[in-house]
């Protein structure tokens, strides 16, 4: 047997050819179950598409690099979940693309900074964060408030989301720019409307104080602020036999 | 590509060494046929054992319809729920304790208020010290928890209220309350803010203007005297300051009372009762209480 494996070590083509298939069983059988296996998402309420500021201010989160210094994964230990709460799950990041879970946390894990904090807060904190935690090591991000948001590609934005899976409907990709700017203004008359179409958590509110302007703020703030409260864990069976792993 | 001259190996000792070749010969290297160290070999094979056994015991192999689960049927969110028992064993009769015990009684019971008071420092410093300030000193804004003055009240279950429902929290029972931006929404001229400036300085005691104070006063008991009283002198109920002390959310200078007035802000502070559970909620009460010498 050991003879017949010299016929492989002395063929080039031979040899690449059988180097990809044992490189491709690793592949195979770590990554193609989680596309057809049906229990790698938990089945749970709530979860739904980013609306287009939401979208926008995941951008800005992107764009800034805040997944540098910050994680968006409690990962199902004691002590995280003492301090951040429930775990994530799958489902919580499934319309995530790219994903945001990082690796480093320089700064505190941000999968459920969602209400945790006021607005006013997050303001104050972005603008300069040792004005409220004189600790902090983060860098200002004063020049957000002052930046207005550009969103004229936001249905652009929500349609390429889409083609990766994300269930934006036609509503919403013709309703993007409105939707957007009902959120940022809690006096729009269109809540009603966007909130039928993303669920009734869905903030609506002058997320930066500034009611004159939709600055990058607005937008990171309103992300900030629906980060990890989507799921109604009062439904989620967490001990139930399907959902351990 | 192979060369047929190399295909059969003729036996060949290294002169040197005294150990065989491979047999092969290129352009006049030859390579020694040394073996694999034992003690290598053995661990290589050592690690292959565990991996089967690994596969067995753990949950390792994806099938069509989910993954071999392993005779141990360990699972991480398995053992962080036992980890989460084990943890309010460990914390033990007190823990439980608190769940039923009234604030009062947490309050009376040394053994009791010592417990709260530690678990209360740690989830303080973790969750509301971003706002409050290390130690509840606050700051602009933010409301100094260490002193006797409060917007809502200052017992043990106006405490507890205001950290389950929070302050314009959104949540339904949130305690609610907006002063109106008296400037910004031209519900009063410029020279009336500037006139109330003068009146809430005199208010606290300070210098100020008094024909402008003058000119205030009715504004004054028309506008602001149904929240702030008619001595200004706050209502906890709907969660006006009193403006007559020395404490200032927003800063006591004429400039910071001008913007108050004319913007008028309102802080928000978020409803905790989602993210914490009953024992939390009351050992924060307690730790809050305590903090601000318990009255």
């Amino acid at each position: 047997m050991w003879k017949h494996h010299q016929k492989l070590e002395r063929h080039s083509l031979l040899l690449v050819i059988g180097i990809l298939v044992v490189v491709a069983i690793g592949g195979l059988v770590e990554i193609s179950p989680l596309f057809y296996l049906e229990s790698t998402i938990e089945k749970v309420d709530g979860i739904r598409p980013y609306t287009p500021l939401e979208l926008e201010g995941r951008d800005v989160y992107i764009r800034e690099g805040c997944y540098v210094c910050h994680s968006q994964m409690i990962r199902p230990l004691r002590d995280e979940v003492e301090r951040y709460g429930h775990y994530s799950l799958a489902a919580e990041s499934m319309y995530d693309h790219p994903f945001q879970w990082g690796s480093k946390r320089t700064g505190p894990d941000l999968a459920r900074v969602g209400g945790k904090y006021s607005d006013g807060w997050q303001v104050d904190h972005l603008t300069n964060p040792r004005a409220v935690v004189p600790e902090s090591v983060m860098p200002p991000y004063a020049f957000l408030a002052k930046k207005d948001l550009d969103y004229r590609d936001i249905a652009d934005k929500l349609r390429a989301q889409r083609t990766v899976g994300v269930p934006y409907t036609d509503a919403m990709i013709t309703n993007a720019v409105t939707d957007l700017e009902t959120q940022a203004d809690p006096f729009a008359p269109g809540g009603t409307a966007l909130k039928k179409r993303y669920g009734p958590k869905v903030n609506q509110r002058d997320f930066d104080g500034q009611p004159d302007k939709i600055s990058d703020m607005d937008a990171l703030i309103a992300y900030l602020q629906m980060l990890g409260t989507t799921v109604d864990f009062t439904t989620y069976k967490a001990d139930a036999g399907e959902n351990l792993r | 590509m192979a060369d047929p001259k190399h295909d059969k190996p003729t036996p060949h000792k290294d002169e040197v060494s005294g150990v065989d070749t491979t047999g092969h010969e290129w352009d006049g290297i030859r390579e020694l046929d040394n073996p694999l160290p034992r003690w290598w070999l053995y661990v290589f094979y050592g690690c292959i054992v565990f991996a089967i056994g690994y596969w067995i015991l753990m949950p390792a192999w994806p099938g069509l319809h989910g993954y071999s689960k392993g005779l141990l049927h360990r699972s991480d969110r398995g053992e962080l729920s036992i980890a989460l028992h084990d943890l309010s064993a460990k914390r033990g009769a007190a823990g439980q304790a608190l769940v039923k015990a009234s604030l009062e009684q947490i309050e009376a019971d040394p053994k009791l208020q010592a417990y709260a008071l530690s678990a209360g420092a740690s989830i303080f410093g973790d969750n509301c010290a971003t706002c409050h300030g290390t130690g509840g000193t606050g700051g602009k804004g933010y409301p100094n928890l260490r002193d006797d003055v409060w917007l809502w009240g200052g017992d043990l279950n106006a405490i507890e209220h205001t950290i389950r429902v929070g302050i314009r929290s959104g949540h339904p029972d949130a305690r609610q309350s907006q002063m109106p931006s008296f400037g910004r929404d031209q519900l009063l001229t410029g020279e009336q803010v500037n006139d109330l400036t003068e009146y809430v300085t005199a208010l606290s005691r300070r210098k100020a203007d008094p024909a402008a104070v003058n000119r205030a006063a009715p504004v004054f008991q028309a506008q602001c005297a149904v929240c702030h009283g008619v001595e200004g002198k706050g209502n906890q109920a709907v969660g006006a300051p009193n403006l007559t002390d020395q404490d200032w959310l927003y800063g006591g200078d004429r400039n910071s009372i001008h913007t108050q007035i004319w913007n008028g802000k309102a802080g928000v502070m978020p409803s905790w009762e989602k993210r914490f559970d009953t024992a939390t909620i009351k050992a924060l009460t307690v730790y809050v209480h305590a903090n601000a010498s318990g009255r």
